[in-house]
């Protein structure tokens, strides 16, 4: 029922509409309130609900599908492992690691570089980025190094930085440092670019110094870009990790389904597949709160 | 007239050509001159391509003029500064920073004292209407009220001059209203000389105790008017200034002289 009906004030001259109970809504039985008032649908992207009674039908129908043909045998095991092969696997996994590491610390390693490559990704590419956004020498100087770089996808500097530098950690740090790298100093500086001349302009009139201008207007204005270039940067790092690792790695998820894969342990391979997934989901989720926590302004300029 | 030795703010016989990256130029102001006493509101009208806002960007100190000069109290205008402060059309606010944080811009960057500067900040949060927002993101008011935190910031920095480039154009008719009665209780309080940039005939005549019309092609002053509209909106309602016989005289009487400048720029295309 509605408010409205309860209102002495107001007339009804229809029924009011029966209100389909939260959990049709939540399922995606049932449209919103507000969207039922709507006669044109088709075409307003706001009057699409989440469906989600047939995300629940895809996941069941997945995981049937997955249960029917390993247990009837339609596929080998080397090919797609059973559930319980999977299900015993993981207990294994998590109890005595995989090739005397812990499970966990192969994820922690394959999360601690993208992190510490972000890092460095950031620390040198802000600063960069900023002055090739205010100085016209730094734009210069670094502008073909930036427009070269930025379509060669870090996959193919491997075996250069193999080359280089080996395969031990600082090799690693190094990709991943050099794919946040360009993704950073183009955020950044699209950040400094981005910036309302009005509000340079009114900080100038209201008696900002050079360096005052830089520090509350310019950085603080670009701070969204350069946010979203980290979260990009994550999300590239992730999937560049994990395929350095393919390549040449003791420990790490990449590293291993890939030593998985030469002892055809599948399932392994499966739930590491999984656990990238998972992870790189649970970035992208982390990344949007802090944005929404550090950075609240975004798009209301 | 040489500017250097008056008190006020002079435009001194600037011109303003605009040399195209790709070649050619744009005459945007010709041969301008004001001289405005201290403590005098002056508007600024005319059809688009006048060249108001250019003039404005001179007198702000963003835009140096090809011929000519402006002075303040003497001194040549080579830049920006906090004597002149300048109130934007909209979207000029720090939406990184709250209401009290906008308006006290000025004086933290300047490396006033916190207490006075609170103080300073409250007192114009009342005066602008603003009392129990001063902790609100600027992004969560209405655009009358960032218009008020706009003001309030710029009256905080207590400038010389205040220079509006169409401060209440993007407001709807009623605010719109509304914010020239605070603009008007404002400069009476403050004695600040005022230079308001609009394109609406009502709110020049209204504001404005001087105004001048400006001409396109190249910009120039087409005609003064002092008015005693201003100096009646402090005391009559504006509703029965607007609707006297005497205003709408004027506002008719510019409105057509507008037109015709318009129809003249246009005047090619319509044939």
């Amino acid at each position: 029922m509605t408010d409205q009906s309860n209102d002495p004030n107001i007339k009804l001259v229809a029924a009011p509409q029966e209100t389909p109970s939260a959990l049709m809504m939540w399922l995606g039985m049932a449209d919103n309130s507000f969207t039922r008032q709507k006669t044109v649908k088709f075409g307003d992207p706001s009057a699409v609900n989440s469906g989600r009674l047939w995300s629940f039908v895809t996941i069941i129908l997945l995981l049937l599908l997955w249960w029917v043909s390993t247990s009837f045998g339609w596929v080998k095991p080397i090919y797609w492992p059973s559930f319980e092969a999977v299900g015993s696997r993981m207990t294994k996994l998590l109890d005595q690691g995989f090739r005397n590491t812990e499970l966990w610390e192969h994820v922690f390693i394959s999360v601690y570089r993208v992190l510490s490559g972000v890092f460095f990704g950031a620390l040198v590419g802000i600063p960069l980025g900023f002055a090739m956004g205010l100085s016209s020498t730094a734009r210069g100087l670094f502008d073909p190094i930036v427009e070269f770089m930025r379509p060669i996808p870090p996959l193919a500097l491997i075996p250069l930085i193999i080359l280089w530098l080996g395969i031990d950690e600082t090799a690693k740090i190094t990709l991943l440092f050099l794919a946040a790298l360009f993704i950073m100093i183009i955020a950044a500086r699209s950040g400094v670019s981005g910036v309302k001349i009005s509000k340079v302009h009114a900080a100038y009139s209201l008696g900002a110094s050079k360096f005052q201008v830089l520090k509350n207007v310019i950085l603080p204005n670009a701070l969204p870009e350069i946010f979203t270039g980290i979260r990009t940067a994550m999300g590239v790092c992730w999937g560049t990790v994990v395929a350095a690792e393919l390549v040449a790695a003791e420990k790490g998820v990449g590293s291993m389904i890939m030593i998985a894969k030469n002892f055809l342990q599948t399932d392994t391979v499966v739930i590491g597949i999984i656990i990238i997934g998972i992870i790189g989901y649970a970035i992208e989720m982390i990344m949007r709160m802090l944005e929404s926590w550090l950075i609240p302004w975004r798009g209301k300029g | 007239m040489t500017g250097a030795n008056h008190n006020g703010l002079v435009v001194d016989d600037v011109s303003m050509v605009f040399t195209l990256p790709g070649g050619g130029s744009v005459h945007a102001l010709n041969n301008v001159s004001l001289d405005l006493k201290s403590g005098e509101l002056l508007s600024v009208l005319g059809p688009s391509g006048c060249g108001k806002t250019t003039l404005l960007n001179i007198i702000a100190g963003f835009l140096a003029p090809t011929v000519g000069a402006v002075f303040l109290n003497g001194n040549q205008v080579v830049g920006p500064d906090a004597e002149r402060g300048i109130v934007f059309q909209q979207g000029a606010l720090f939406e990184w920073l709250n209401v009290r944080k906008n308006i006290s811009f000025g004086p933290r960057m300047a490396g006033k004292p916190a207490k006075e500067t609170n103080e300073k900040v409250d007192h114009l949060l009342n005066i602008v209407g603003l009392g129990d927002f001063g902790d609100k993101p600027v992004y969560q008011l209405s655009g009358g009220m960032q218009q008020r935190v706009a003001l309030a910031r710029c009256l905080a920095n207590e400038p010389d001059v205040i220079l509006m480039d169409e401060p209440l154009g993007a407001l709807d008719a009623l605010t719109r209203e509304k914010m020239q009665g605070l603009v008007l209780k404002l400069w009476k309080e403050t004695g600040k000389t005022i230079v308001l940039i609009t394109h609406s005939v009502e709110e020049a005549l209204f504001l404005g105790e001087r105004l001048i019309v400006m001409a396109p092609r190249p910009g120039r002053i087409h005609k003064e008017y002092n008015l005693p509209f201003a100096e009646q909106g402090l005391t009559q309602s504006p509703r029965d200034i607007k609707a006297s016989a005497e205003f709408i005289e004027k506002r008719e009487e510019i409105l057509s002289m507008i037109w015709e400048m318009e129809e003249e720029i246009m005047g090619g295309m319509d044939k």
